[in-house]
This record gives C-alpha cells, structure tokens and sequence, in this order.
C-alpha cells in the first residue's frame, strides 16, 4: 500500500483538515461559502482517489454527489441566499481566530492520539484517513458552536459530514457509502431550505413565500 | 411473497402515498387510523408466524417486543389525531392542505420507525433513524409560528449532529467488523456481526461505541444532549409530542442497546454500562429539578419524558436479566403513559387554547372527565401505587440496590423530586378556581382511557405469557 497511491490519499486527506482550518478564520459569510466549495472539492478528489486506488466505482458516485451537489450547487444557493437576505457583507464575531485556531488544533492533536492509537492493527491508508475524518469533524463541530449566524452553522455542519464521508470511503469495502451520501444530502437540502424559511421569517414577519415575491416587487 | 415483516413496512409506506393524494381531513384521518391499525395488526401476526430474517431485514425476540409497542401507540394516537385535527381545522390552526401533508407525514414516521427497528444492518437502521428525525422535524414546524420554526430549526441541527456522530460510530464498527468478517455487506448485518463481536477489535469499538452513545443519546434525549427534546415538544402537535415521547425516543434506545449487545459479547472491550448509568442518572435527577419551574403543560411532561429515559438507560445499563426486565417493562408503561397523558394534554390545551399552566386550573369542575384523566395519568406517572409504573420503578431499584445502593439512593432521590414538582404542577391545573374558558372539550376519550387501564393492570397483574416474552428479552440484552 506504501507509495505514491499512499502519499496520494494521504494528501487529499490533509489539505480536507487544511481546508477545514481555513473555515475556521474565515468571518465574512462569502468567504466562508467560497472555502466550503473547496472544501467539497478537495473531498471529491479524495474520495475519487478512493475509488480508484480501492478498484470501486460505485465511490465515483459519491465523488460526482461530492462534487456537483456540494462544490457547486449547494454554494451557488447560499450566496443567492445571502445576497436576497441582505447578509453577505455582514462580519460575523466570532470566537477571535487566535482561540479558535488554538482550539482547533488541540481537536486535531485529539483526534490523532484517539484514532492511531486504537487503530494500530488496521492498515496504515484506513487509520491514517480516520484520524484525518475525525479531525474534520470535530473542527466542523467546533465550528458549529463558535458561530451564530444560521448559514455558517450550516456551513460547519456541512464540513462536518464531509469528514463522515472521508471516513466512510476510507473504510475500504464498506456497502451503503452512496446511500448514506444520498440521504446526507437531503438532509442539506432541507437544511438550506430550512434556513431560508427561516431567516425571511426572522425578516419578514411571515414565512409565506409570498411575501419574498411582494418583497422582490417592491425592489424592481 | 410478502410476510408480515414486509407487511409492518409496505402498509405504512403505501399508506403514506395514498393520504398524500385523497384530498378530505375526514376520510384521510379514517384511513390514517385505519392504516395504522393493520400495521398494529400485521405487527402482533409477528409472533404467530415469525417470518425469515434477511441480510436486510430481522425478527427476533427483542425487536418484536418493540414493533409491536410502536405499532400500537401508533394506532392509538392515530384515533387521538383524528379528534384531535378536526378541531385544529375548525379553528384554522391547520389548513386542509396541512392536513393532507400532516396524515402523509404522519404515516412516513411510521415507516422509518418499523425500518430501523426490523433493520438488519447497521448502515440501514441508521438511515431510517435519520428518516424518522426528519419527518418530525417537518411534523414539529408545520404550524409555522415563529417558536414552532425555532424549535424545528434546533431539534434539526441537534438531531443532525447527533445522527452524525452515530454514523461516524457505525462507520467505526464497520471498521472493527472487517478484518474478521470481511469487506461488503455482511460486515454490516447485525447476526452476522454478533456471532463474531468476540474477536473485533476491542480498543475501536470501544470508541465506536463513545459516538455512538452520544450520536443515539441525542435522539433518546438524554442530559445534557436534551436541549432539542423540550422545545420540540412543546410546539408541535400533541399527536407527534405523544409519537416522540411514547416511541422516537424509544427506537433510539433501542439502537443502542443493540450496541450494547455487541460490545457485551467482546470481553475485551469496556463494558458500556457505567457510561449509559452515568447519562441515565444524570438526566433522571436533572429533568426531575427542571419540572418545578416549567410554565408549559407540554414542556412540564417532555422534562418527565426525559427523567424517565433517564431511569430507563439506568436499567439497562446496570445490566443483568432482572434490571433489563425492569428496564424493558418501564420503556412500555412510560410510553403508555406518557402518550396517555399528551391525548388529555392535547385535549386541555384545545379547551383553554393555551398551554400555559397558569391560565389553566379547576379541570375536573369545568371538564371531570379530562380532568381527572389528566390526574390519573400524572399519578401514573409519578409512580404511585399500585399503577405500572410503580412497578417497573420498584422493580428498578430492588434489582440494582444491592449491587449499586449509592447510585440506586441518586436514582430515588431524582424520582422523589419529579413526584413533587408533578403534582405542585398538577394541583394549579385540575383543582382550585375554573380559568379560562370552559367549554366541553370534543374529545374522544377511548384511546387515553385504554392506554390507563392497560397501566392501571400491569401494575395488579401482568400475564404470563408477557413476563416469560420479557425475560427472554431481558436474557438476550445481557
């Protein structure tokens, strides 16, 4: 397994944590939305590294879900969400980027004393990618809870599961990965949708879509 | 050929498609509840013919035990909902559309709560535990006020977390699975993985197991991963408050408990107990303080709904074929119960139109038959003699004094304190001066009154042929 396959994977799966760093520092809501597209992109090219290196192409289903669905239309619909919401200057406060670095690496330092250490049987590519995966999910978490605004909270739980998917494909063999990447991203789905609501109902005083379109109106 | 096990799945799913499309809230409410009732049917055939388990699909002692709880609160707060909708219609809380969505959804529930509980595979159960959770996230938000959207939006992105970190779990037991039964599918089947838990890897599923606890733990509500539980409740529907008390919250314990087995039968792993008594006692004596300062009738009986998940996960984490069977007996009194008393909860809060405890009060003069219904279950619940919850929670702590008797005393001393904030609350709803208005509720009783009576027996007599079911059960938890 050693070699350039190994140093391959073992790349994409660190510039994921890389990436997920990145998120944390960010603290315009664009921004943050532009480094999750290439969060997701980094997390389709691994999980396509997978599927090559495994021989499974059922992976590459989940690589083009990975790719079409979260590098490009997922993003694409929280910055027209945020441009209509009238947020996507707004700086969020977040917990200083000193502290949140700080503590985000202490998470990865976690991780890595967890996952190596129980795993020291299993084969060095799956080990190494689940420390890797529990990283980025532990950063999504923290992320999650050192953010108030609704779209970057989705956002962290969005890195999130990218991390559950790196794990699942790092599992090699594993059966369900495409179903469960499926059924993750209806579960965005609703979530984006649910903000949306949410936010014009926070806005607007109602959540009928209609008062969006009386809204649009009265702006042309 | 369909069995009855694909019965319990195929009649709710196509049900659920057929109320989607029949416009009318009386009809559909007829055919919810007709709907819910075969699938109660189908599910008690389980124990006549009990039908082949597949790589996907399983029927075993445990799981009946479950379907059938389910099936049936199922069916019972289907015929609540139906009296329960029609006044929401009339005063324009919901509209025919709602409705329509609201009967669909509510079939949905059904199908993803019957699917994780027969699931065979671990990737499958938690599939329709994420199914359930969304359903009743939408279920939880249909009335569209501001607090409803907010609760939704919390339960969501709680329960979102929580069902991560469950897959992150699952994935990790897949991991441990592999090397000894090999890639694919079969090192995701439950009855392929339990005859060969004994040489997994104990150091990964010991971690698996730490997400997993709190992965599921979200769902069951347990303190301090409860946060979604309250709120949930109080701004839904009753139907679904009674659906996520009396069983969601169940089928999450249920998925862990099967983990539980798993971790039981490797010797080198941890034993899974401490943590599940740690949780379940902290949440016992927390939700219990939580009763005394509750505002909301619905909110005062989520916390109940929490204490009692608490006393529950205690049980089952002591361990040993008696606690299970007290564990197992006092799942099905609370879920009884407590639907019970979200039926008289729904129909309260439709006579006073609020849920406030303070603009509540003189129940059984304006209304003695909710009233006193209400009274009834709360005494239920509370675990007084000779009701069937006083049973289980007597079977509870005499099965585990000996071995634990400090913890037992933290235990009792959590029960002792819910009794009284109940019953401080219970006296400014049912007695003292009328409040609010007072007109007869339009009510159907009968499936509140059932669900008593069957609590009020089991705590007399409980059938033989129960008793020997449980303690099968109870042996195979371990």
């Amino acid at each position: 397994m050693r070699g350039l396959t190994f140093d391959i994977a073992h790349m994409l799966a660190g510039s994921l944590v890389l990436v997920s760093f990145i998120q944390l520092y960010q603290d315009r809501l664009s921004a943050l939305i532009n480094v999750f597209a290439l969060h997701a992109l980094v997390l389709a090219a691994s999980v396509a590294w997978q599927a090559f290196i495994q021989d499974a192409p059922h992976l590459y289903l989940t690589a083009m879900i990975a790719l079409g669905f979260k590098a490009i239309i997922i993003p694409v619909a929280l910055h027209r969400i945020i441009v209509k919401l009238g947020i996507h200057r707004e700086i969020e406060t977040v917990v200083g980027v000193g502290p949140a670095m700080l503590l985000g690496m202490g998470l990865v330092a976690l991780s890595m004393v967890v996952m190596l250490r129980v795993t020291a049987d299993a084969d060095p590519l799956a080990r190494e990618d689940l420390a890797f995966a529990l990283s980025v999910v532990l950063l999504g978490l923290l992320m999650m809870v050192t953010r108030r605004n609704a779209v970057s909270q989705v956002i962290g739980f969005m890195s999130l599961e990218n991390g559950l998917v790196l794990a699942a494909t790092g599992a090699k063999g594993m059966p369900l990965v495409v179903e469960i990447s499926v059924a993750f991203s209806v579960l965005i789905a609703f979530i984006v949708i649910g903000i949306f609501l949410f936010r014009i109902r926070e806005r607007f005083d109602t959540v009928d879509v209609q008062a969006l379109d009386r809204f649009r109106g009265e702006r042309q | 050929m369909i069995d009855a096990l694909g019965g319990v799945l195929l009649i709710p799913a196509l049900s659920a498609a057929l109320l989607a499309a029949l416009p009318g809230y009386k009809l559909t409410a007829r055919l919810n509840v007709l709907a819910a009732f075969l699938t109660f049917a189908t599910a008690v055939s389980l124990f006549v013919v009990q039908p082949q388990s597949g790589p996907y699909l399983l029927v075993d002692d445990l799981n009946k035990v479950f379907i059938v709880l389910t099936t049936f609160v199922g069916f019972t707060t289907s015929a609540f909902s139906a009296s329960y909708i029609g006044h929401e219609i009339a005063i324009g809380r919901l509209t025919p559309t709602y409705v329509r969505f609201y009967h669909s959804m509510y079939q949905v529930l059904m199908f993803a709560m019957n699917l994780a509980l027969v699931a065979n595979n671990i990737g499958l159960m938690w599939v329709a535990i994420e199914l359930a959770t969304l359903t009743t996230v939408l279920m939880v938000g249909i009335y569209r006020t501001h607090e409803a959207l907010e609760a939704a939006w919390k339960y969501f992105i709680l329960g979102s977390v929580g069902i991560a970190l469950a897959l992150f779990g699952t994935i990790l037991v897949y991991m441990a699975a592999r090397p000894v039964i090999g890639e694919g599918l079969s090192a995701m089947v439950w009855s392929v993985l339990v005859t060969h838990a004994a040489m997994f890897d104990p150091a990964l599923l010991n971690v698996a197991f730490v997400f997993l606890l709190l992965g599921y733990g979200t769902k069951v509500g347990l303190a301090p991963l409860h946060a979604w539980l309250p709120d949930a409740h109080a701004e839904g529907p009753t139907p679904i408050s009674a659906v996520l008390s009396g069983l969601l919250l169940n089928v999450a314990l249920y998925a862990l408990l099967r983990f539980k087995m798993l971790l039981a039968l490797n010797p080198a792993a941890i034993a899974p107990g401490p943590l599940m008594v740690t949780m379940g006692l902290i949440s016992c004596v927390f939700a219990a303080f939580m009763l005394y300062k509750r505002r909301d009738i619905k909110r005062m009986f989520a916390y109940s709904s929490i204490e009692h998940m608490g006393i529950i996960v205690f049980a089952f984490g002591m361990g040993g074929p008696l606690a299970n069977f007290a564990g197992l007996l006092h799942m099905t009194m609370h879920s009884l119960t407590k639907s019970a008393i979200f039926f008289a909860v729904g129909h309260i809060a439709q006579v006073k139109s609020t849920q406030k405890i303070a603009d509540m009060g003189g129940l059984t003069v304006t209304n003695p038959v909710l009233g006193w219904g209400l009274v009834l279950g709360v005494v239920a619940i509370a675990g007084l003699p000779p009701l069937g919850i006083f049973m289980s929670e007597f079977l509870v702590v005499s099965s585990t004094f000996s071995r634990q008797p400090l913890l037992v005393l933290i235990l009792v001393f959590g029960i002792l304190v819910g009794l009284g904030g109940l019953f401080l609350r219970l006296n400014n709803i049912v007695f003292g001066e009328p409040v609010g208005p007072t007109a007869p509720a339009q009510a159907s009783y009968v499936p509140m009154f059932a669900h008593l009576a069957i609590v009020a027996m089991a705590g007399i007599y409980l059938p033989p042929a129960l008793v020997t079911g449980f303690q099968n059960v109870a042996r195979l938890l371990g």
